[in-house]
This record gives C-alpha cells, structure tokens and sequence, in this order.
C-alpha cells in the first residue's frame, strides 16, 4: 500500500517533470521529493534548513507552528530547499492531487533557484555546510557551556540581517587583494619560502607597526556589513565567538537571495503549478480539488499582501502584454508580439521582487488589485491614505528595501579614540522602534566590548542613543 | 529524481529546541515573578488552569521600524478608498495585524506565554512556609501519605522495578550457564515495588484573613489586596492539609464572610480596625483555643483609621499578637506613590510605633503590583532564626 503510494507519486514525478522541462522549458535541478511527517515538516519550516545548529529560537518558531497545524488554522503543503540537487519536502497527509500540484510548485521554484541572477552565488551545498556549522556549534556548547553559546547566538542573531547582500562581490575582491599582495615580481624558485633579507627587515618592521595597527578597524568604516565588520574588528571576541559570527554570517548569504525574491519565487512557481496541473489530464473530480486548492494559494488575503497572489497576477500580466502589445508599445519598444514567454523567462533570470515591483507592477493591475497605502492616523484608526498607483509602488519597494530592515551602517571602529563603536541609522523617513532599538544596542554591545552608540532621528530631529554595558542615554 | 519515504520517528530537533525554549519561559517567569504574582489574568482566572503571561524577555530583539510610523501596503476587496479604515489600533486580530511586507512582520508587542497557574504556583510556594509553627499535640490530625517501601515477587505491572528485575536475571543466569549476562526473563526474574501507607501527624493553623473594604478601599487597592490573598489561600491549600482559614471583611463593623463573599464584595463606609480585630479574637476564643492551635491572623487596608479608633487597635493587634503565631500586616497606598508619600497617621507606622512585641510583627507597605510578591515573601519566607 504505502509502496503503491511513493510508486505512483514516482510515476507523477516523471510526468509533470516531462511537462516542465520539455512542455514549458522549465530548467530545474535534480530534486529528491521526501514524503515526511508533520513534525518533521515544520521542523524543516522552522529552521528554514534541515540539520541546523539549534537554538531556543528555532523551537520556538516550531512550536508555534505545530501548534497552527495541530489545531488545523495552517498548513504547510511544502519546503524546498535551494540546493543541488534540491530537496523537496511532502507532507505525509498530501492527498494525491495535492502533492501532484505541490511536486509541480516545487519545480518551478528549483527553476527559480537555478535561473535567477540573484541565487548564482548561492552555496548549492548549503545542507552539507548547515550540518557542519551545526557540528562546530554544538562543539561549542560542549566546550564552553550550552547557556554561553545560547547567550551569544542571541546577540548575534540580533543583528543576523545586517549584512552585505552583495558580500560576494567583495569575497572576490578581498581574495584579489590579498593575492596580490603576496605576488612578487620575481621570478619562482625553489628557494621561494624562504625569507630575503629585505623581506625578513620588512617584517620585522610591521611587527613593530602591529601593534599600533591593531588599534586601526581593518576594514574601512561606512560599512554596511555590521555581521563582518564587529567579527574581524571587536576588541573583546575569542576566537570561536567569532567563528560563529562567520558561521552565521555565511548562512544568512545563502538566505539573503530568498528574501530578496519572495514575491517573484512565489509567483512563478504558482504560473507554472497551475499550466502544469492543466495539462495533466486529470479526472473532473481532482480537477475539481485542484481548482479548490490553487485559488486557495493565490487568493487575495484581504488587508494584507499575499506574496503567491502577487506574484502570479504579475508574471501573467508581463505574458499578455508582451504576447499582444498595443500598437503603441509596437513603435515605442519595438515589441513584436507573441514574446510572452521569452519575456517571463526573461525576468525570472534578471530581477528581483524591488525591480520586478519597479518595472511590472502596472496602473491597471494596481487598480485590478485594489493596492492601496494605509497609516496609522491619530494613533487609532488604520487609514487608507493613497491611492496613486505611482505611490502605491513607491511605498512597496521602500518598504522591501534592505529586506524590510532599518539600513544600519557602521561609520566608526575607533570612535573617540577609544576603539567605541559608531553606529548610523540613515534615516528615510520611519522612525526605529525605540524600545528594540534599545535593547538591540545591549546585544551589539555584547558583541563589541566598548561602548556603542546608535545614530538615528526622533522626530526629525538627530538622537544619538549611547549604552554603555550598564546604562542606556540618550541626547 | 527521486522519491523516498524514510523512517523519521527518532527526528527531536524541534522537540529539543522547544525544551529550550521553554526552559527560557520558565526562567523568565522565575525572574518576573514580582509582575506575574499580581497580573490581573491570573488573578481573574476563575479556576482556569492555564493562563496567558506577557513575558517581555523573550522577545528576539532586532533593529525594526516603529510599525505604527510606518506606512504599509494592503489589497483590498475592490473599490477601496482613501479614507476607508481598515482596522482599528488595539484590536488584535482586525485589520492589518500583520503585514506581509518583507521582514517587516510587526508581531505582538511582546511574547505571551502560556503557563499553568499551578507551575507559576510551584515557584512561588518553593520558599513560602507557615512561620514559626509549633508541635500543637493534643489537636495533631493524622495525614495519610504513600510510600514505597517493599519488595516482592508479585505485585502489578506498572509498579514492576526493572533495576532489580534485571539484576535477579543477571544471577540466574549465572546461576544456570555460569556466565552473568542478561538473558530471556522468566516470570521468577521479575520484582515489584509495592507501598506502604504512612500516616504523618500536621500542626493544626488558622489562618485569619482580614480585608478592608471601607469606602477607601478603591479599585486598585483592592485588587492588591485580593491578589495577595488569592495567593495566600493557593499556598496554605497546596502546602497545607489541615489549615483552616476564616475570612473577615470589615468597614466600621467586621462579619466573618465566605471565600466567595470575601473575593467579590464590594466596597462602602469609614474604617474601624478595631472592629475586625475584636471579630477575630472572638473567633479565635470561641474555635481556635491558643493551646490547640497555630494562629496566623493576616490584615490588610489602606491604614486611613478612623482617628480616635487607633488606641484601641493597638491595642487589640498586641492581644492578637499575644495569642498568635504571626500578625502580618500590609498597608496599600495609592498606586504608584512612593513611601514618603504615604499620610503620617496611616497604621503601618503607628503599629510600628506602639506595637509591643515587634518581633510577632510584620508590616509592608504595597505601592505597586509588583510589591505583592516580596510581601508574600516578608510575610511567608525563610526567617533568620529558623533554618
């Protein structure tokens, strides 16, 4: 019985990713579908990678959405993870047409993966290295005490968002650097390890030099990268504290491509979930199970923004416009019609959910949406205050901007002469909720050592939040 | 391609991580419990057993935007104009709880934990105690508890002692093959724990809870009141077997009242103090003979005496004193006033003037909710001269 089952999900499988590759062109990796229990679902949903290292957090997020599943409010139909080859996770009460539909989504986000420009950094082994990271952080623990490293991951989570998204340009850059630093006109010889005269004065010297560098931040200051930057530079981390700062650092790389492209990932793997499930010939009766299900994922949650729903209606609208043009985009663009398709593979290649938004999100589909801008007015009522659909755009791209976060830079290592760190909120316009703010400053003082400060505006007037390991002020 | 159903019943992960995570909220709770001891859904818990506490250390802090500065991106239902509200602040679950945006996910404003009133119980009572009882014989009530004690070869499953059940498998078999090993059990192998039923003799008390409920008594000091109480009456009956407690409530006359009555009532008239403590020594004399009993007459009110009735409570509380083990105390001022506030003819400092065996004694003064807690603790914990 239960082997009839994972054989005809096998025969599935084959078929819908027949349709995918062949049909629609769709170019995933390999993947392994796992057919698992709820607990380990939303094990995989929690942690957001199987086998990573643990943490009080994590059981938390996974409590609560047990929780939601056992008293029936959610459920998740699937994860997959981003890697080579994927890994895709059923949930074991999937009835058949569920997790045909599901097997279908889960292709076109390993298509995303592989294809989108944002994700070709990404490591494609990142399962392998989550469990070693979690191998070195459970080493810790062991070694230094459960509740000291748990106290430390609390710090740096804290900040976990503040990093480079584009930290692998300077990876490269760095590696370059210091190549070339080592490179030497001369010519290679057997010798070569071994120290010339000039070189072994030269040496010396910097060591005389050290210590005054040490005293230098080795990276310069603005940096965006508060991850890095408090990693290499803090005055009072061990070793293996700093260890899982890269660690950490590392896997939130690998994430930061995911959250830049949430509506974008959703969207196509819904476009094609639904072209796949239509040419499969299915009986009326799971068609009609199907129809229930998909306008169920891409349905518009009224007052908020469902990503799936977004996406999709957007990918659909690039297909019309490029497959029929008005004649005035014929003369204007030079679009010749019938680009639909080459146009969605297109953008799926190119953008991200900010440039997507900027280049595709239309009047018309602003309207079709009933996209709307809402505040809080008199500190009590939820308002409606724009309808402009160029403002309506506008509001959500700067609100996905730096993946929702404040941008927070560092713009001193040195502050004050005193090895203090500087930190600079730009503000664009919303102020930072004090009272985390506050409290983040405690984590990040943690991480340093020294006193911290924190630059931002209150009522557009300039504040400087200062603690101090014991006390927090503010001027 | 690939796929594969695997046996995943060993997988804790998240099991583990959710111990941590709630080690966490019992740590937090052990640390808040000055603000969880008077917090107004356990109080108001009617029995329910488990209850929602906001526990503010257990948020994951991060630098965020101030979510009710910032504007936000909806869909509506069509038609939408400016002007419409979509949701009204302070109402979880209406309206834009919670954004989709990315990473911009407000969340409630601190964690709510869910914990069992008997759990939060359990840390509180863990150093409370009846102070200073004493061996009151003639009147001793026996109390029966279970131990186990014996060994035997039948008994019922569920008591069986796999240890020994074990070693005596180990022996026969040495006894049989000559190597000591465990092998196939035999019903011979099997022990059982059985248990013996122990009677313990307890120190009868009383305990004597008075409030006042003149019209002073506003809503927040009653609150106080009731909350310590609530607790009181939750410690005596969990640690407790045989203690009884008598509830007075007064304003210029005293009654003796039901738990119910003494929780519910409502407040009216001036306050006469002395006319509770004249109640209970009535009490005490008529039912709960000094001899026989341990007596812990407990007292709380705003101190606003009628002037001319302070002699004669001093009085009267020295009486009590004389007869009983503990005369507790506790003065509730207005919320949030700090003690240099407090009106100089209020009780506390007059008792703590005149009172002639201070050594009986305890007052506190309560400003705050938070208070509540240590004067459970002044009144209930661990003493110097006891061990």
């Amino acid at each position: 019985m239960i082997d009839k089952e994972v054989q005809d999900l096998e025969a599935a499988v084959e078929q819908i990713w027949d349709i995918a590759t062949t049909r629609f062109g769709l170019d995933p990796f390999p993947v392994r579908f796992e057919i698992v229990p709820a607990s380990v679902m939303y094990e995989v949903g929690s942690y957001a990678l199987p086998g990573r290292y643990s943490h009080w957090t994590f059981g938390k997020a996974y409590h609560r959405m047990k929780m939601m599943y056992d008293f029936g409010l959610s459920k998740i139909y699937e994860v997959v993870i981003n890697s080579n080859p994927s890994y895709a996770f059923l949930l074991e009460t999937n009835s058949p047409t569920q997790n045909k539909m599901v097997i279908a989504h889960v292709l076109g986000h390993i298509d995303f993966f592989k294809n989108n420009v944002y994700f070709s950094k990404t490591n494609r082994r990142m399962v392998d290295e989550a469990a070693l990271h979690s191998r070195r952080m459970s080493e810790y623990e062991f070694k230094y005490g459960r509740k000291v490293v748990e106290e430390f991951l609390d710090a740096v989570l804290s900040i976990e968002e503040h990093i480079d998204p584009n930290f692998f340009i300077r990876k490269h850059a760095d590696d370059d650097q210091s190549k070339g630093e080592k490179k030497s006109n001369k010519p290679e010889g057997r010798y070569d390890d071994l120290l010339s005269h000039e070189e072994l004065e030269q040496r010396i010297e910097t060591a005389d030099q050290s210590d005054e560098r040490k005293h230098k931040p080795s990276i310069e200051a603005p940096e965006k990268d508060l991850v890095y930057f408090i990693m290499r530079n803090s005055p009072s981390l061990e070793p293996w504290q700093r260890d899982v700062m890269s660690m950490l650092h590392e896997e939130m790389e690998y994430f930061i491509p995911q959250l830049q492209t949430k509506i974008m990932n959703e969207g196509w793997a819904s476009i094609w979930h639904s072209r796949i499930m239509r040419e499969m010939d299915l009986p009326t009766s799971d068609h009609l199970e199907f129809a229930e299900l998909h306008a169920g994922v891409v349905s518009p949650h009224k007052g908020q923004l469902n990503p799936y729903y977004l996406g999709y209606k957007i990918f659909e609208d690039i297909e019309k416009r490029w497959d029929n043009p008005t004649e005035e985009q014929r003369k204007l663009f030079d679009r010749k019609g019938s680009e639909g398709r080459e146009k969605m593979f297109e953008v799926r290649e190119l953008d991200n959910d900010i440039s997507f938004l900027r280049n595709y999100l239309t009047e018309e589909l602003c309207d079709e949406l009933d996209l709307f801008v809402y505040q809080l007015v008199d500190d009590e009522e939820w308002t409606v205050t724009e309808k402009k659909w160029e403002r309506v755009r506008d509001q959500l791209t700067a609100n996905m901007t730096n993946f929702g976060f404040p941008y927070i830079e560092v713009v001193d290592g040195d502050y004050d002469g005193n090895r203090e760190l500087y930190l600079m909120h730009r503000y664009e316009g919303v102020e930072l909720d004090m009272k985390y703010a506050r409290k983040t400053l405690e984590y990040v003082y943690k991480l340093w050592g020294r006193d911290v400060h924190l630059e931002t505006q209150v009522d557009e007037e300039p504040l400087v939040m200062h603690y101090d390991g014991q006390e927090h002020d503010e001027e | 391609m690939s796929v594969q159903r695997n046996d995943w019943s060993l997988q804790r992960k998240g099991q583990i991580d959710q111990d941590r995570h709630k080690e966490r909220v019992r740590d937090a709770i052990k640390k808040n419990l000055g603000s969880i001891v008077s917090n107004e859904s356990i109080i108001l818990s009617d029995g329910k057993r488990v209850v929602k506490v906001p526990i503010r250390s257990l948020d994951e802090y991060k630098f965020r935007f101030d979510y009710r500065k910032k504007k936000h991106v909806g869909t509506g239902g069509g038609n939408t104009k400016v002007g419409d509200v979509v949701g009204r602040e302070g109402q979880p679950g209406q309206g834009p709880g919670q954004g989709q945006g990315a990473g911009d996910q407000p969340g409630q404003e601190y964690y709510e934990a869910e914990v069992d009133i008997d759990e939060i119980a359990r840390l509180i009572f863990e150093d409370l105690h009846l102070p200073y009882l004493e061996e009151k014989a003639n009147h001793a009530v026996p109390s029966k508890t279970t131990k186990f004690t014996e060994i035997r070869r039948s008994g019922i499953l569920a008591n069986l002692d796999k240890r020994r059940s074990i070693l005596e498998n180990i022996k026969r078999q040495a006894r049989e093959t000559g190597e000591a090993q465990i092998g196939p059990f035999k019903k011979d192998d099997l022990r059982y724990k059985t248990w013996e039923e122990q009677m313990t003799y307890e120190s009868n008390a009383v305990v004597i809870a008075m409030m006042d409920v003149s019209g002073s008594m506003g809503e927040f000091k009653k609150y106080i009141a009731r909350s310590f109480y609530f607790w009181m009456v939750r410690f005596l009956k969990t640690k407790y077997d045989n203690v009884k407690i008598v509830f007075i409530s007064h304003h210029t006359e005293a009654k003796e009242v039901t738990e119910e009555q003494f929780f519910t009532q409502g407040e009216s008239g001036g306050t006469v103090v002395s006319s509770a403590y004249r109640l209970a020594l009535e009490i005490i004399g008529g039912r709960f003979p000094a001899k026989d009993w341990n007596i812990y007459p407990f007292h709380f009110s705003d101190g606003d005496n009628y002037y001319s009735d302070n002699d004669e409570a001093v009085k009267l509380a020295d009486e009590l004193i004389s007869t009983c083990n503990l005369f507790g105390y506790g003065e509730i001022g207005e919320e949030g006033a700090s003690s240099y506030r407090r009106s100089s003819g209020a009780l506390l400092s007059i008792f703590k003037d005149r009172l002639k065996s201070q050594n009986r004694f305890v007052g506190v003064r309560i400003d705050d909710k938070e208070d509540v807690y240590p004067a459970l603790k002044d009144f209930f914990g661990k003493r110097g001269d006891q061990a």
